[in-house]
């Protein structure tokens, strides 16, 4: 039983969605945008089921002090704090959101910042890849290679200020060979998604359900 | 020498890069920005409205991806607002909801531009997909309400908008895949308009989508930002931040070719 | 003077058609009309309706001029007749009455014609497949690299006396990619319950924790060392999508781990993650649907699985005839596809020549007609 109902779920709703997409009538049709609100709703509660094992396995971590509790100390404090912040805000200044308000400030102060510099860092990792990756080791790789400079000089303004052409070439590789084999490997990942939703529908692919 | 060339240690590399992005920004160095035909498309998608039609912006990033999208949005919100377009905002990442808002409030303010008449923000609603398809039913089954937990059906701008059919546009900005399931579920299901805006890793992803035709217009990573706002005549963040990608770019093949060469000296010596 | 009347007088919407709404699950009648000739002018178009002919005509709603349809929500059964009214800031101009309509639920979407044909067409050669497969039919599958590098990772670990740390990707359990990663995840935790090397698996998603949980759980089952389970190795993160590659980054950095899997749907910070663990000389094997992250990690891993290897993977690491049975027929219909987009060529090449330019057009128009 602890498989055959969540296989059974699976098997309805996927071939009622289905059926939806055909059948405009009530109850079909009807019964789609009923599931559809059930997911969102479902969807709202992984929030408090995330939030619950966060607080479990940091305050376990806390009370046991095993090595590095200390981050877990840090991790709990955070938390409770936005959470004091964000109903002060609420409750004091006329929406959570508004500029000005405590919970405002901690966003685009605390938040904001440590954001951006852990996206930032993708420039650097970026610059790292690229140099140990770009050689020209076999024809394939130069090639790649010359297409990934053009495109990179033909992207910013400075490549324009050289040759005014480099921007038109830059926007060709994308046009064509690039959009060429990212289309390839979009049908075969379409296929795909349809042939493993279809397993798991049919009960065929199991192994998310161990 | 040659072998400290090839394999240059990446620390070396990161001190370079922030080198040449922070030099440009203090010289405060502008270069002349080129228009691509994919932004070109979004302006004029935008530009072609009339006024009072309404627009829906879907803010789908995150603080991480603010430096190259709140431009971007920024200038298209000045561009709405400039031409009396309608803004209805919405957004799928909670943690992009305080930047819609702030960029609304502040070019809101700047063409002394109503809540409630000339402008909404709905907020952020979990479940992406299942909104996507629901809007094209009714938009009131999942935003009731605004962010603040007004009726919307209290609300001016929100009279007479029900679903896709009353939303002339819709602009999402996207860091993630988001992109993608508006194009398939609003644009391929109910023919909804659309245009992205996304960061300049996300951008390839949409040119198959600008190609055939599925959106209207594609505004790629900062550099785009820049050029729509160049469009708009309104220089931002985008523009600024244009000289320090290219010194970043330049720096970048500078060290590729280095690689390169010594890797081709090292090789023929091993030969020899 | 009249004629002065006459030249100033507004002209209404033109050529009104009033019909149910196509489609739909009934309650609409959708209004469509030419914009008038003094569109240039109007204010807007406002839509009145009425449910008895000899009774006033109340309004439904506006619409702004350049624009020319409005779907009206209605009762179904009920007999409806419609006007639109032409609106300047000074006068305006209602078109003929027309009516009656009625509404109703239409029981198949005849725009979507096409994706049932090939919907069935697909489905059917798959099932056809696996029922040939579950009937001892041979099926070849070719060699899959990056597959047969996953107990090499998971011994090489071991052998080092690292652990391994296994990531899930950026999506939920409603995405595809999500659950072939959770397939690959039972086949590592097989092994390393075997081999009794530690696996940590961060999470960005709870639904998808939880499911982890289940899936290691049953694989050290299966390799007979369930006391070896440990659930709090399986664990959530965050679901912000930098603080999720910082957490993981510092997981690389401290525990140091002998194999690193990436295998999901991952976005930008693919090669943040992908680059630390280069950095410290982790074997690295990855696999997404997301052709824009690929050329990170084919630059930063030992072994990338690109787009729909990953999604066979369970059926290649099963080598369950069923599975197998599946892929065949997926391949099977990409070849109808390539055979499809080589006629479609052919024709539009010919059309631009003028040559079989109804065919042409006709056969594209089917296959975008949704």
């Amino acid at each position: 039983m602890r498989r055959e109902v969540p296989l059974a779920i699976t098997f309805i709703t996927g071939f009622l969605l289905i059926i939806g997409f055909f059948i405009p009538h009530d109850p079909i049709g009807g019964l789609q945008s009923m599931f559809l609100q059930w997911y969102a709703i479902i969807a709202g509660f992984t929030m408090v089921l995330g939030l619950m094992t966060l607080t479990r396995i940091h305050t376990r971590r806390i009370v046991k002090r095993t090595q590095g509790f200390g981050y877990s100390v840090i991790l709990i404090g955070a938390m409770l704090g936005t959470l004091v912040v964000g109903f002060y805000s609420g409750i004091k200044y006329k929406g959570l959101f508004e500029l000005g308000t405590p919970f405002m400030w901690y966003y685009n102060n605390i938040l904001v910042p440590l954001s951006a510099t852990m996206f930032s860092l993708l420039a650097f990792f970026i610059a790292s890849a690229a140099y140990r990756a770009f050689r020209a080791r076999t024809i394939e790789a130069t090639l790649l290679l010359i297409a990934g400079v053009l495109v990179m000089i033909g992207r910013v303004p400075v490549g324009n200020l050289i040759w005014n052409k480099l921007p038109i070439i830059a926007e060709w590789i994308m046009n064509i060979p690039q959009l060429a084999a990212k289309r390839g490997i979009l049908i075969g990942v379409a296929l795909g998604m349809i042939a493993t939703s279809l397993r798991i529908i049919l009960g065929i692919e199991r192994t998310y359900l161990k | 020498m040659l072998k400290k060339i090839a394999n240059i240690d990446r620390r070396i590399i990161f001190i370079v890069i922030v080198l040449c992005i922070i030099i440009p920004f203090l010289t405060k160095t502008v270069l002349e920005i080129r228009v691509s035909a994919p932004v070109k498309s979004a302006y004029k998608a935008l530009e072609k409205l009339e006024s009072g039609s309404c627009v829906l912006f879907s803010v789908d990033y995150d603080p991480a991806s603010q430096p190259e999208l709140q431009p971007m949005l920024i200038a298209v919100l000045r561009h709405a607002f400039k031409k009396n377009l309608k803004v209805i905002m919405m957004c799928h990442w909670p943690l992009g909801f305080p930047l819609g808002q702030d960029a609304l409030m502040v070019t809101a303010k700047e063409y002394d531009k109503k809540y409630g008449q000339d402008y909404v923000n709905l907020g952020y609603r979990p479940g992406m997909s299942a909104i996507m398809l629901g809007i094209g039913r009714e938009i009131r089954d999942f935003f009731a309400s605004d962010y603040a937990g007004t009726p919307v059906d209290s609300l001016d701008i929100m009279k007479g908008v029900h679903n896709y059919g009353d939303i002339t546009l819709l602009i999402g900005f996207e860091a993630g895949a988001t992109g993608d399931y508006w194009v398939r579920l609003a644009g391929a299901q109910f023919g909804q308009k659309i245009t992205l805006g996304c960061t300049a890793v996300c951008a390839p992803d949409c040119y198959p989508y600008l190609q055939a035709k599925q959106i209207e217009g594609l505004i790629g990573g900062l550099k785009g930002a820049a050029e729509y706002e160049k469009l708009v005549e309104c220089p931002g963040a985008g523009i600024i931040g244009m000289t320090a990608q290219s010194a970043g770019h330049i720096a970048i093949i500078i060290f590729i070719i280095l690689g390169n060469l010594s890797y081709f000296i090292l090789k023929k010596r091993e030969k020899e | 003077m009249f004629l002065l009347i006459f030249l100033l007088q507004l002209s209404p919407p033109l050529n009104v058609q009033v019909f149910d709404t196509p489609n739909d699950k009934g309650k609409s009648i959708s209004i469509k009309w030419k914009l008038s000739p003094d569109d240039s002018v109007l204010s807007y178009y406002e839509v009145f309706r009425t449910t008895d002919k000899k009774h006033e005509y109340y309004s439904r709603g506006i619409v702004l001029r350049g624009l020319n349809k409005f779907d009206d929500s209605t009762q179904d059964g009920e007999k409806y007749w419609y006007k639109v009214r032409a609106v300047s800031p000074t006068d305006f101009a209602d078109s003929e009455p027309l009516g009656p309509v009625i509404s109703y639920a239409q029981w198949f979407h005849h725009k979507r014609w096409n994706a049932l044909i090939l919907g069935i067409v697909f489905c059917g050669l798959v099932l056809w497949y696996i029922k040939k497969a579950k009937h001892g039919g041979s099926l070849f599958i070719r060699k899959i690299s990056g597959l047969e590098a996953v107990d090499d990772a998971v011994g090489r670990a071991t052998e080092s006396g690292k652990p391994i740390l296994y990531l899930t990707g950026l999506s939920d359990m409603s995405d595809v990619a999500t659950i072939a990663s959770l397939s690959i995840l039972g086949r590592v935790a097989k092994r390393a319950a075997t081999y009794g090397t530690p696996l940590l698996v961060p999470c960005y998603d709870p639904i998808v924790m939880s499911a982890a949980q289940e899936v290691v759980k049953q694989a050290h089952m299966e390799a007979g060392r369930p006391d070896t389970y440990n659930e709090s190795k399986i664990f959530y993160l965050t679901a912000d999508q930098f603080g999720y590659a910082a957490g993981v980054n510092g997981i690389m950095l401290r525990e140091k781990p002998g194999a690193v899997f990436l295998q999901g749907y991952f976005f930008a910070e693919s090669l943040l993650l992908a680059e630390t663990g280069n950095s410290i000389g982790a074997i690295q094997i990855a696999g997404t649907p997301a052709t824009t992250q690929l050329p990170f990690f084919v630059a930063a891993c030992d072994y990338t699985l690109i787009g729909e290897e990953m999604y066979a993977a369970s059926s290649y690491l099963s080598k369950e005839p069923t599975l197998l049975g599946s892929i065949k027929g997926e391949d099977f219909v990409k070849l109808i596809i390539i055979i499809v987009i080589s006629i479609g060529i052919l024709l539009a090449s010919l059309s631009s020549f003028g040559i079989l330019k109804t065919s042409a057009s006709n056969f594209i128009n089917w296959f975008s007609g949704f």
